[in-house]
């Protein structure tokens, strides 16, 4: 397997929750900074997103979720983009549907969301480490474990096959298996 | 009591209306077990899986009414795989050869298919009602044969349920001799009934009290309906739209007024909230109405046409009626006994439709309020503990705040005070669902204060396994317990075994639980059947020789006499 993007700098092997390209700079001052309305309803409308992609939440019938026209409704997993994610350390396995999110940035906000409201941030920084240092992988189509962000968004959510939220330490041995 | 000879007893027996009290003098004695069976018209099986149907058939040969669920409840939120089971076949045979003389046939989440329907339409002459409820598996040509076939029927209600439309004209498959309708709700079905045949079949039916029209149903069509049946007691519209300025919209109204009897009102289709105006003057004598289905309606008209009805005793709306729609309700409908408010917004952004206000407001002015169902975008525990004080008459209490694990906003805690506060307050109440951020302190609370609890649906809550030992030592009364997403493991589980003989079912989903723990559950209580469901795909590991350390995905653990299943899917393990 290549080397990962943007491996050149030492910021970008930093590992995190976050995808190579993008800065935990730009994110903390976002949140240090207060909030305008617009950016608070954003934030509510990622969150919302995100959220809505907990399988069987809320908890309404289907019958309910279908009679309201042009409704985006739980499509049956096998219908749907679902993938498994799971994040090392946490008892809970996730489902998601790819096919909500428009690119990688709302992908993660919508893991970040998703496993935080969990208490997973917790679980990391009990076991030393800071909330942030995860990495997120995926399984693709012939196995293969990758690192989620290298190819194209469009070619990413044909292959994926389940996600991985794995800790920093072991995304670093990922170059050396391929 | 031996003493008296069996029609005595029977005669005496009689008087128990409710299943338990049937089944409980039925453990008295052998006689009395004898003339219980032999006299029960009515059997109630809350699980399909926990007694064969043979069995049932056997036991009770004079049996008129059978009720079977299927599905756990959390199957309502595609947590069940699909193909889970639940099949009403099994059922439907036996009681063509046990009982023939069936006479009404109630199904709750269960798969139905053409060929069950096809065989119930053929098998009980005497066939009087059937009603089914969030059930699958059958098209409009099942329904054409019921039609058909069944010449003694009075009640077809179909609730909630998915039905495959295959442009059969099911409706006109009832024929000219049926005139002993009394009830029909064809609500669910999404294709087209022939208006005529529907029509004529209303007009020939003198004692139809109940109908309930799907949307295709046009306002045209409805007035005709109600012309020819003004003595309806219940309705469920179809399609209310229509041009306001129109003849057609005159002649609703004036069709409505004569409505004497009508009390229960619903439906609501893609309504034009100008045609509201046209029910008004059925509203003052409403003791039911749902409105749940129209997301077309804002809040303030939704609020005007709640002003006319100051009879209501349910009522089941949107969240857009928002908070100061419900302090409406609170005014107007002092007679109110069951709130329902379903999110109009699932996905959407957010906009806060009703909170914490909108409930204390229902709870000031309903005094007689005993069932609840709210989702809500936040909750205070101040807010619950003065919900609680005004309200101690709840019977079932639902709170869903759409964020999961969401605290109380003004103080920052967990809601553990506020369902404490209701628990003990309402000393009857029989289901409870909990949401927010919740700690083992709220299960505390639970175990020691809800002794007639029946019914608890835990999700995103508790810190540890103390919080489901809780809740399993202490409600005796416990028949369900359903729990996902919570960090409850093994030592819960394996705590209080013989708790689960007591009880319907468990069903633990994305919990602690491994199958070491499943496995030992098992070995232990043979009378249950501990289902561990996997929707495995090729690369989960789970596929190959799990270990017993692993997490298991789903699991349900139920009471049966029944052994386990032999026609469960390779997904699910009995252990």
């Amino acid at each position: 397997m290549e080397d990962v993007k943007g491996s050149d700098g030492l910021g970008d092997t930093e590992l995190r929750l976050g995808l190579p390209g993008t800065s935990t700079a730009t994110r903390s001052a976002k949140r240090a900074l207060p909030e305008g309305d617009e950016e608070s309803h954003d934030e509510l409308r990622r969150t919302s997103a995100a959220k809505a992609q907990v399988v069987g939440w809320p908890p309404i019938r289907s019958y309910r979720k279908n009679s309201f026209p042009g409704r985006k409704v739980e499509a049956e997993a096998a219908a749907g983009l679902y993938v498994k994610v799971s994040m090392d350390g946490a008892p809970y396995l996730r489902k998601i549907d790819l096919g909500v999110y428009k690119g990688y940035k709302e992908l993660r906000e919508g893991l970040d969301n998703m496993f935080k409201c969990f208490s997973l941030a917790e679980l990391s920084r009990r076991e030393g480490g800071s909330g942030s240092e995860y990495a997120i992988t995926y399984e693709d189509k012939d196995g293969d474990l990758m690192l989620v962000g290298d190819v194209p968004w469009e070619m990413f959510i044909s292959s994926c096959k389940r996600l991985r939220i794995m800790k920093g330490s072991e995304a670093r041995g990922l170059n050396s298996r391929h | 009591m031996t003493y008296f000879p069996d029609e005595v007893v029977e005669h005496i027996f009689d008087f128990l209306v409710s299943h338990r009290d049937r089944n409980a003098v039925s453990t008295v004695c052998k006689a009395w077990y004898q003339v219980e069976r032999l006299s029960r018209r009515s059997v109630f099986v809350g699980n399909c899986y926990s007694v064969l149907p043979e069995r049932v058939m056997t036991r009770f040969p004079g049996m008129k009414c059978l009720i079977v669920k299927g599905k756990p409840h959390f199957a309502d939120f595609n947590l069940v795989p699909h193909d889970w089971g639940g099949f009403a076949l099994p059922w439907i045979e036996a009681a063509a050869h046990g009982c023939p003389g069936l006479e009404e046939l109630r199904l709750k989440r269960m798969v139905v298919s053409d060929e069950s329907l096809e065989l119930l339409a053929r098998s009980f002459p005497d066939l009087k009602a059937l009603v089914l409820i969030s059930c699958e598996g059958f098209s409009t040509d099942g329904l054409a044969a019921i039609a058909t076939h069944c010449r003694s029927l009075r009640e077809l209600d179909l609730q909630e349920n998915e039905v495959e439309d295959y442009g059969r004209q099911w409706l006109s498959c009832f024929p000219d001799s049926c005139t002993t309708l009394v009830s029909l709700n064809f609500s669910c079905l999404k294709g087209e009934v022939n208006a005529g045949a529907l029509e004529r079949l209303v007009a020939r039916c003198p004692s139809l009290r109940g109908l309930k029209l799907n949307r295709a149903v046009s306002v045209e069509s409805l007035t005709r309906i109600l012309d020819r049946a003004p003595q309806l007691v219940e309705l469920g519209t179809g399609s209310l739209t229509v041009d306001h300025h129109s003849e057609a919209y005159r002649r609703m109204i004036n069709t409505f007024h004569k409505c004497k009897l009508l009390r229960n009102l619903s439906g609501f289709w893609d309504v034009d909230p100008r045609c509201l105006q046209s029910v008004y003057p059925v509203c003052p004598n409403l003791t039911v109405l749902n409105l749940s289905y129209a997301p077309s309606i804002q809040g303030a008209d939704q609020v005007k046409l709640i002003r006319h009805c100051f009879k209501l005793q349910k009522l089941w709306v949107l969240d857009c009626i928002g908070d100061k729609g419900l302090a409406v309700v609170a005014s107007t409908c002092k007679q109110l006994q069951e709130l329902r408010v379903f999110p109009s917004d699932i996905y959407g952004t957010g906009t806060a439709a009703v909170t914490e206000e909108g409930l204390v407001a229902v709870s000031s002015g309903c005094s007689k309020m005993n069932s609840l169902l709210y989702f809500c975008h936040q909750m205070t525990n101040a807010a619950l503990i003065t919900v609680a004080k005004n309200c101690p008459r709840f019977i079932r209490f639902r709170l869903c705040i759409l964020d999961p694990g969401k605290p109380d906003p003004i103080t920052n805690q967990p809601l553990d005070e506020g369902f404490g506060a209701i628990v003990q307050s309402c000393k009857d109440l029989r289901r409870l669902s909990l949401s927010g951020l919740l700690t083992d302190k709220v299960f505390l609370y639970i175990g020691e204060y809800a002794a007639r609890l029946e019914m608890l649906s835990i999700a995103f809550a508790g810190d540890s396994d103390k919080g489901m030992i809780y809740v399993l030592n202490g409600c005796k009364n416990l028949r369900k317990l359903e729990i996902r997403d919570s960090p409850f493991g093994d030592a819960a589980l394996l705590e209080n075994v013989g708790k689960y003989e007591t009880m319907r079912s468990l069903w633990m989903s994305s919990c602690d639980v491994t199958l070491g723990g499943c496995k030992a559950l098992a070995a232990k209580m043979p009378r249950l059947n501990v289902e561990v469901i996997n929707e495995g795909d090729e690369s989960d590991e789970m596929e190959e020789n799990p270990s017993d350390a692993h997490k298991v995905e789903k699991m349900y653990v139920y009471r049966t006499l029944a052994g386990p299943r032999n026609e469960a899917p390779d997904f699910v393990w009995t252990l």
